[in-house]
């Protein structure tokens, strides 16, 4: 972080042989896409311009008429001038006022394009090979730097009017509360050129590796996952092709699959509503006036329906339409949305813990979701929201092969034998010489669906959480991203002789806590997660996942 | 957490051996066009650029030992400082979770700090009830007063056990934590993990001279506070964590 500036521009210039992609990671400052202004402007002009015609709709009409037929004008019509804009209108034409109101509003809109044209031309950034740094403001000047030893991910955004005009949105994932720093808006390809840039930077790749695997260059993009994203990576020339995506979901499944859970809520309502007016009404009512009463209730209760069932096909379709995940040198590529594109970027080692879900609907249909924890460096308020849900959400629905592909793509790292613990011991279930330590029978009491289920496994790389008989569940926690292991322990379970062991990792929807494991069982499970969390976090150096060693 | 104390449990089998010829039908080598367990009907489909999976190995028919992780590193130095003054006898329930090792405790003053001000906000509570009921004439002030004075004895008379329960312990590559009787709590922080120490003492936490030390990680949920340490004692801890931390930063 000590970096003096001047060295910075020497060291991305030798960094990146060819001065990136973008030629905007040269670690100068730079600005971003003239267009920016007009578009955050605008956006405010537009609701302005909404508000005013809103109000003198009547008036325009009448000035409509005026200008094209004045023949039909009559002096009766009476302008319903009790709106304060009205009256301060007619205030102005009765003083003869126009031009200076006319003049006046030059300015004012005048100034304001000044203003946002100011706050686009103060706003700067600039990617070194330590950090990307945004400095922005007049008046209160802000300066954020972002380490890219520490980005956690990239999001590439583009909202439906912006993509209009080829604008993106890139925001970097820092790790903290509040730590993204976002880059709007830049040319959609200038965008996507500056990722790869970022990433490759991010991935502390030296020039002499660059220049050492120059030779090789095309060898081994083909390669199998679980060699490893570090072996993937095959040089520079690989970062713009596309990848292709790994797992595909076809719209009925999409559909189905959010469906299937939604609508059973619907049924449910459905019954209800059936049940407490419908027949009542029909057995106990008599003449015309049955009739309109189940009509009524049909409307009220089916238009609401029909709303609720477009709203669920509409989530899951902006949810996953167009979803795709793909390995690329710089980590797992993920994208979605129908109006608004999202694609994020998860370097490798970023991922701190895992999880496959089915729920017991899905289970005829042998579907899976694959859920993360991750950093991200969204605010407090945002941590909570349907969005994190959506941004934690890495595979919404998928086969079994595809949840596998997906999580071997998101831990890398993990040895293929621990497959084995994942899905045939894992999520599955208990099967015969379960390696799993699950509760012990006393505990059965408070966890009687899960009796013999619930259970934790530690391997060489992770460790493995199994939950939940009807609505399956299995996490998995990379020892090397476990930030501290601890173990409770109520006055129920002490008389008992059970406990809890949790895992910690970042904040995110999955749980790394499993209650009433046999008291001795989760002292010694917690020992062995503190010893083996040490060890693999002394080995990773996935946060500078290129080069050979880490540098810090 | 304790392999000396307390018997490990007899280690699920450990003379299985991984390489032994699968005894099930490997599920993963038939997934498509009909796996067996769990009826997934999609007749993958995918571009022929994608890699392959890797080959799972065959099911071995015993459990796996748990893998080989190096032993934990000898306890590191504690400066003196840190069992200054302070409570020696760590409270502990019987037949709970226990470690081994040297807990160092907290001050007694943090009691007395704690005493103060819960004094204080009785009294406060006195005198608004006796105020609102006299001005407004009415009974019900003296309950929600009543209530807020007996919730505050009752946290008065648990606070000495309380805070004779809370220690921490310095192991050669974790800080443990404890805390809680009835419901107890351990947790182990390893020391590269730690991302910044805060120390915050208030102003009646300085006349009596503690501070309160706080532990901040990556994760939220770990939330290790030690309140009640000496100031000179919070401060050499800071210092030792920060500067063993240093030696064993890791990445998040």
């Amino acid at each position: 972080m000590t970096t003096p500036e001047p060295r910075a521009h020497g060291r991305v210039a030798q960094l990146l042989l060819d001065g990136g992609s973008s030629n905007l990671a040269d670690g100068e400052w730079h600005r971003l896409h003239p267009l920016t202004p007009l578009f955050k402007g605008g956006l405010v002009f537009i609701i302005v311009l909404g508000i005013v015609f809103a109000n003198l709709r009547d008036r325009l009409i009448y000035l409509a008429v005026g200008l094209f037929a004045p023949h039909e004008m009559s002096s009766e019509i009476e302008i319903d001038s009790d709106d304060p804009v009205s009256r301060a209108l007619d205030w102005i034409i009765g003083n003869n006022l126009i031009v200076l109101v006319l003049v006046g509003l030059v300015v004012i809109v005048a100034i304001v394009i000044v203003c946002y044209w100011l706050v686009w031309r103060f706003q700067q950034f600039r990617i070194t090979d330590e950090n990307v740094e945004v400095k922005k403001g007049i008046i209160f000047r802000s300066q954020r730097r972002a380490p890219l030893d520490r980005v956690q991910g990239v999001n590439l955004t583009r909202p439906f009017p912006a993509r209009l005009i080829g604008m993106a949105k890139l925001t970097l994932e820092g790790a903290g509360t509040g730590a993204d720093v976002a880059l709007e808006y830049l040319a959609t390809n200038r965008a996507e050129q500056v990722r790869a840039d970022i990433l490759r930077l991010a991935s502390g790749v030296r020039q002499a590796k660059a220049e050492a695997r120059a030779p090789e260059q095309d060898s081994s993009v083909g390669g199998t996952f679980s060699r490893g994203v570090t072996n993937i990576i095959a040089g520079v020339d690989n970062d713009d092709v596309v990848p292709e995506s790994v797992v595909r979901i076809p719209l009925g499944r999409l559909i189905g699959s959010q469906a299937i859970t939604g609508l059973l809520w619907l049924m449910f309502f459905f019954v209800l509503i059936i049940a407490f007016v419908i027949v009542p009404v029909a057995i106990f009512e008599d003449g015309a006036d049955k009739w309109i009463i189940l009509a009524v209730t049909a409307l009220t209760t089916g238009i609401p329906m029909v709303i609720a069932a477009v709203a669920i096909v509409w989530s899951a379709l902006s949810k996953g339409f167009r979803y795709s995940i793909a390995p690329t040198p710089d980590g797992v590529r993920v994208s979605s949305g129908m109006l608004t594109t999202v694609t994020r970027t998860i370097p490798p080692g970023r991922v701190h813990a895992v999880e496959v879900t089915q729920n017991l609907l899905w289970r005829p249909f042998g579907w899976w979701s694959v859920r993360i924890n991750r950093m991200g460096g969204q605010q407090a308020s945002q941590q909570n929201s349907s969005q994190a849900a959506t941004a934690a959400m890495i595979l919404p629905v998928g086969t079994r092969a595809d949840a596998e592909r997906v999580v071997s793509l998101l831990l890398p790292a993990a040895p293929t034998g621990d497959q084995l613990f994942v899905w045939e011991h894992g999520v599955l279930g208990p099967q015969e010489a379960d390696p799993f330590t699950v509760i012990p029978k006393r505990a059965y009491f408070w966890h009687w669906l899960q009796r013999g289920r619930l259970g934790v496994r530690v391997t060489s790389f992770a460790m493995l959480v199994r939950r939940g008989r009807l609505g399956r569940r299995l996490a998995v926690f990379p020892l090397a991203r476990i930030q501290g292991v601890s173990v409770s322990q109520g006055l129920f379970a002490r008389a008992q002789r059970l406990a809890h062991l949790r895992a910690h990792t970042v904040p995110g929807p999955v749980s790394g806590e499993v209650r009433a494991l046999e008291m001795d069982d989760a002292q010694r499970l917690a020992d062995l997660i503190g010893r083996g969390a040490l060890a693999a976090a002394e080995n990773d150096s996935t946060h500078r996942w290129a080069s050979t060693r880490s540098p810090s | 957490m304790n392999e000396s104390q307390t018997p490990p449990p007899p280690e699920p089998n450990p003379s299985s051996d991984p390489q032994t010829p699968p005894t099930r039908r490997d599920l993963r080598a038939d997934l498509p066009p009909t796996p067996p367990a769990h009826g997934a009907q999609e007749p993958a489909a995918y571009p022929s650029s994608v890699p392959p999976l890797p080959p799972v190995p065959p099911l071995p028919p015993e459990p796996v030992a748990d893998p080989d992780f190096p032993p934990a590193r000898e306890p590191i130095g504690a400066p003196e400082v840190l069992d200054e003054g302070t409570y020696t006898q760590l409270r502990e329930p019987r037949g709970g979770l226990a470690l081994d090792g040297t807990w160092h405790q907290i001050s007694p003053k943090y009691v007395v700090s704690q005493l103060v001000q819960e004094i204080a906000l009785l009294v406060i509570v006195a005198v608004a009830a006796v105020v609102v009921a006299s001005l407004s004439g009415q009974w019900w002030p003296w309950l929600v007063g009543g209530a807020i004075a007996a919730a505050t004895i009752v946290s008065l008379i648990i606070l000495p056990r309380q805070a004779k329960a809370l220690g921490f312990m310095l192991r050669g590559d974790d800080i443990v934590f404890r805390r809680g009787i009835l419901w107890q709590r351990l947790i182990a922080v390893p020391y590269g993990r730690m991302q910044l120490i805060d120390i915050t003492h208030g102003p009646l936490d300085r006349v009596f001279g503690i501070s309160k030390l706080k532990m901040v990680t990556a994760a939220a949920s770990t939330g290790v506070e030690v309140p009640g340490l000496a100031t000179p004692a919070a401060e050499a801890l800071r210092d030792t964590l920060i500067e063993v931390a240093e030696t064993r930063r890791t990445g998040l």
